[in-house]
């Protein structure tokens, strides 16, 4: 009984808060790591673009909510998501055609893409305050839990609860049909593999006839949608604050690192080792060794660190990785 | 490279005469007039000044490690927070009882960190394969429990020592001055880590673990509250210069006060930003002298090259690792300084107050607009930048304020007029896009 | 190109903002002019008194002349920095033509952009960085005929057939290959287009000298099969053996010209380049 008791607690406190947040970086991290591949500059814009679409996401969502549309027990954003991508989108591509084409056309270094980006990050960090304002704002609707503590407690008998919430279930569906939708894209379609053939070799992407400005064009459309996606499951998992999301930018980064910055697969994989290592430091797992071992009655909450030094985790990730494997876990190169 | 080295020609040999004219213009305008644009307030105009020179010197230091060696350091805000706790710890006076609380078991934590940290590091470097891997993973494990087992109490009584007013470590009660330099060395030993670290791997990575140590010592300046209060703040700490009602009660400085026609309160307030500016000119145009003198050193020259071209360096034998190690930590020192002033000149350590997008990027914003590699250029970027930024947040509501001034009075109009000081972090990204775009090599561009 | 070098290689060699792999070298926005009519009696491909260089720099080619008739093999050989590769790629469009003009199958190509000659019928296999290294040899295929929208199962199991030992790599990642078989896999790229002509730069640098005699055995087999081959060569002995035609540049002009028998049978050629 103590051992499923302290399994339900590692599941309720660790594994399925860390499953979600891993989602949620994963995404972050597939975007970074394309535009990487692809565009060859880390995208230091990232997080404040992802608050920028997320609050897009917000209002058609207070538009629909007041409109009384609503989607039942799902959230309402959801409803609200492809707009809010197609509208990102269109913004993200206009900040291309406008800031980095002209580099990339004339062949300049990647260095100044990444000025260029802190650039950008400053003008979409204003126009989020201009859309939203500067407070935290919650837009989750729709049933809070799909399995609550006291019902799994009555269901199971354990002293223990389970609380399985909408968003985190919403999060990891979302996220598997989004990872395979992507990686179906890429392995499969003419298109997909042409971005990858690009990313490997311009020139010879080129002189087969790959259009260059095209795959640009797509890496934007896909890594606004995974921006959108992740921040809006991101601000429904939490709540949405404008500057949470610079914020994930270490955590975003890391994870792409973690994986060898190009590599997809290494972008989810870096994710989840993230997150569970995150959430795995600073949890206070005093509740579930008293399971496990209710004889030994430490002092202390047996918390490795106190959750504001989450940072710290994924800094101690990357420089593990880096120190061991300088390219990360999966080989860079290669979308 | 060599190529871009133009040749001084007249228009490029008044160029920064000219910029830094017009820079002193615009505070002279701030000072003097009073209208849309300006306050009119020499108050006012001298501590934008002052926190310009501030930003300035932190954007020398940037540009050394940008400018000497292209080093991309996204860390700043950590440096210049870090550096920040030295007047905290130097110049505050003692808090009764904190030392013997724990200082001491606080101090042997902190050799047990290090000096586990020190062994994990030479068992790596002796250990091979997966057995070296294992033992400094073992060391480094045991060293973290050590570490909190002799940390933790020590913490805790530290904090129960009159925890309303302190709780605590306290201040060494030495002058504040000492704490400027002192704030330096902070920063250059957690630069010193970060670099021996993020510089050794097979290509840096440095943007990234600048990244993450920036924003690990912001939280542990929120989180440790025994070191300097962490969200409470400090507030107080001790001044190099007068303070504005002693001045106002000394009847010597009322008459000086009169004789210049202004009241003893606007003049105090006056006297002291001077004190402070003249502090932070001596600091400043030390900088850019050691600087300058550096840059033409055998030294400097040998920085540039391993800069142009990092190849032919190495072949020479250079070993460009470890000058790039240099530069970092003695830029992150200068930083730390500025850090360190910072916090004398407001008085107050609020950790809060530390967010990335002022410190770290609108550092690289000035940095990258007055010339990369021209240290003049830092110091008029910074100064502009610095000036801009405070004005935008005034000159956004004037605009939008007229701008609306023919809409009907409802909810669009007081979004947008409430959301106009907003408009400063829109300006500064355009500025440095336009710049990037138009004149990449900055304002002064470096020769 | 301001801007190209504004921060004069700061910032470069952090791998966790800027990824190392370089840019392109071929400007894509080039747009192409119009095509103009071959003249009567043209060889299947001529690049005509070519004289040009990169951009604006000083002219490489003199008044070259290179010529390819329909199912032969055509070697363009001289000693190094001769301009062969040059030659070669003025007549792919990646030069600055000022003078001369290049005309394949009937039609002026000389205002056309390489990836619209590509179109017109030349596949062109560069020296280096030929193949896309982490993709599929399958992949790498089909990135070849990214330009045709037909079924291209067929043209793939005609290469398959010519090369063996790509066949059975299929599923594996093309930079896992040995250097013979990389070569092989980008010949078969440039050949997933059914060009009208086919472009090689080198195709034996760096391989062993087994590797080299079976790509030279595949290249004659190509050219039986009715495809006209350009060619540059290191290896010029070899080469002119194999040879319909063949050139031999030195400094950017044509010295010599014939049958490869015939420049083999040439004294001045034998003692000036061939080693005795």
């Amino acid at each position: 009984m103590d051992i499923l008791n302290a399994l339900v607690a590692f599941l309720n406190f660790v594994f399925i808060p860390a499953a979600s947040y891993g989602a949620q970086l994963a995404l972050g991290a597939l975007g970074v790591t394309l535009i990487y591949g692809i565009l060859r500059f880390s995208n230091f814009a990232h997080g404040d673009t992802m608050a920028f679409g997320t609050a897009i996401v917000i209002i058609l969502t207070w538009g629909l909510q007041g409109l009384g549309v609503n989607l039942g027990p799902l959230p309402t954003a959801l409803l609200a998501l492809p707009l809010g991508i197609a509208l990102t989108a269109l913004l993200v591509l206009g900040t291309d055609r406008v800031v980095y084409r002209f580099y990339r056309v004339n062949k300049s270094a990647p260095i100044i893409m990444v000025m260029a980006s802190v650039g950008v990050m400053f003008v979409m960090n204003g126009l989020t305050r201009l859309l939203i304002g500067v407070d935290d704002q919650i837009f989750t609707d729709g049933a809070r839990f799909v399995i609550d503590v006291r019902s799994f407690r009555d269901w199971s008998g354990l002293d223990e609860g389970l609380a399985l919430r909408t968003t985190q279930v919403l999060t990891l569906v979302v996220a598997v049909l989004v990872v395979w939708a992507l990686f179906r894209f890429l392995n499969r379609t003419k298109s997909g593999k042409a971005m990858r053939a690009y990313s490997d070799n311009e020139d010879l992407a080129l002189l087969s006839g790959i259009e260059p400005e095209r795959v640009v064009r797509i890496t934007w459309i896909i890594a606004a949608a995974l921006m959108v996606i992740a921040g809006t499951l991101y601000g429904l998992d939490k709540s949405f604050g404008p500057f949470n999301y610079f914020q994930m930018l270490l955590p975003i980064f890391a994870s792409a690192i973690v994986g060898g910055l190009g590599n997809p697969v290494g972008a989810i994989a870096g994710g989840f080792l993230v997150a569970f290592s995150e959430v795995a430091v600073t949890y206070p797992w005093r509740k579930i060794v008293g399971y496990l071992a209710p004889d030994w009655q430490p002092d202390g909450l047996l918390q490795l660190l106190s959750t504001e030094y989450k940072f710290a985790v994924s800094f101690m990730i990357l420089i593990a990785v880096l120190l061991f494997r300088p390219t990360g876990l999966f080989r860079g190169k290669s979308v | 490279m060599s190529g871009n080295r133009q040749v001084t020609s007249a228009a490029s040999r008044w160029r920064a005469p000219v910029l830094f004219l017009i820079l002193a213009a615009l505070f002279f305008a701030e000072g003097t007039f009073r209208n849309a644009m300006f306050s009119g307030s020499w108050n006012i105009s001298l501590a934008i000044l002052n926190m310009g020179l501030i930003s300035a010197i932190t954007a020398l230091g940037l540009n050394m490690q940008w400018g000497y060696a292209g080093l991309f350091n996204v860390g700043v805000v950590g440096f210049l927070a870090l550096g920040g706790l030295a007047p905290v710890l130097i110049a505050l006076p003692p808090v009764e009882g904190a030392w013997g609380a724990g200082g001491m078991r606080i101090i042997a934590a902190l050799v047990t960190g290090i000096g586990s940290l020190a062994l994990a590091s030479l068992v790596w470097r002796r250990g091979r394969g997966k057995v070296g891997a294992l033992a400094t993973a073992g060391v480094l494990v045991l060293g973290f429990f050590l570490f909190r087992w002799v940390f933790d109490p020590a913490v805790a009584a530290i904090e129960a020592n009159q925890s309303a007013r302190y709780g605590n470590i306290g201040g060494l009660g030495w002058p504040v001055l000492l704490s400027w330099p002192i704030g330096g060395l902070f920063a250059a030993a957690a630069a010193w880590a970060v670099g021996k670290v993020a510089l050794g791997l097979r290509s840096d990575y440095l943007a990234i673990a600048t990244l993450g140590i920036g924003e690990i010592i912001v939280a542990v300046l929120k989180n440790e509250e025994w070191l300097a209060r962490g969200v409470k703040n400090i507030t107080s700490i001790p001044r190099p210069v007068p303070y504005e009602i002693e001045l106002q009660r000394n009847p010597d400085f009322q008459s000086f006060a009169n004789s210049w026609s202004t009241s003893a309160a606007e003049a105090s307030g006056i006297w002291v930003k001077l004190c402070y500016m003249s502090l932070f000119l001596v600091v400043l145009l030390a900088i850019i002298l050691l600087a300058e003198l550096a840059l033409k050193s055998p030294w400097g020259r040998m920085m540039r090259a391993i800069r142009d071209n990092e190849t032919a360096a190495e072949a020479m034998g250079k070993d460009v690792t470890a000058r790039h190690l240099q530069v970092f930590i003695i830029g992150c020192g200068v930083i730390g300084m500025a850090g360190a002033m910072m916090i004398t000149l407001d008085g107050l350590m609020a950790p809060t107050s530390y967010n990335p997008l002022r410190y770290t990027f609108l550092i690289w914003v000035m940095v990258i607009i007055g010339g990369s590699g021209n240290n003049w250029g830092a110091v008029l970027g910074a100064v502009l930048i610095w000036f801009l930024w405070i004005k935008v947040e005034v000159w956004g509501p004037e605009l939008i304020g007229l701008l609306t001034a023919p809409m009907p009075a409802g909810a669009v109009k007081d979004h947008l007029l409430d959301s106009a000081p907003h408009m400063r972090f829109i300006a500064m990204g355009m500025i440095l896009l336009l710049v990037l775009r138009f004149a990449p090599r900055g304002l002064l561009p470096e020769r | 190109m301001s801007g190209s070098d504004a921060f004069a290689n700061r910032g470069n060699r952090d791998a966790s903002v800027v990824n190392p792999r370089p840019s392109g070298t071929i400007d894509s926005t080039r747009r192409s002019g119009p095509v103009g009519e071959g003249r009567a009696g043209d060889p299947f491909l001529i690049g005509e008194a070519m004289t040009g260089g990169y951009g604006t720099g000083p002219d490489i080619l003199h008044d070259c002349t290179i010529a390819v008739e329909q199912g032969e093999i055509a070697v363009i050989v001289g000693p190094n920095g001769a301009g062969k590769s040059t030659a070669m790629k003025a007549v792919f469009g990646m030069l600055d033509l000022r003078q001369g003009s290049v005309r394949l199958n009937g039609r002026d190509i000389t205002a056309l952009n390489p990836q619209d000659r590509v179109k017109a019928g030349m596949g062109f296999v560069p020296q280096v960085n030929n193949i896309f290294p982490s993709l599929t040899v399958q992949e790498n295929l089909e990135m070849g005929a990214f330009i045709r929208d037909d079924d291209i199962s067929e043209t793939m199991e005609q290469v398959f057939d010519l090369f063996p030992a790509v066949a059975d790599k299929r599923k594996q990642a093309a930079g896992e290959l040995s250097g013979g078989q990389r070569q092989q896999v980008a010949v078969s790229r440039a050949l997933m287009t059914r060009p009208s002509l086919l472009m090689l730069d080198e195709p034996t640098a760096g391989v062993s000298p087994i590797v080299m005699d079976e790509l030279f055995d595949r290249i004659i087999a190509i050219a039986r099969g009715g495809l006209p081959v350009l060619m540059v060569e290191q290896n010029a002995r070899q080469a002119m053996n194999i040879a319909d035609k063949a050139y031999v540049l030195v400094q950017g002009r044509n010295a010599h010209t014939g049958t490869g028998k015939e420049l083999m049978a040439n004294e001045e050629v034998r003692r000036t380049f061939l080693g005795g």
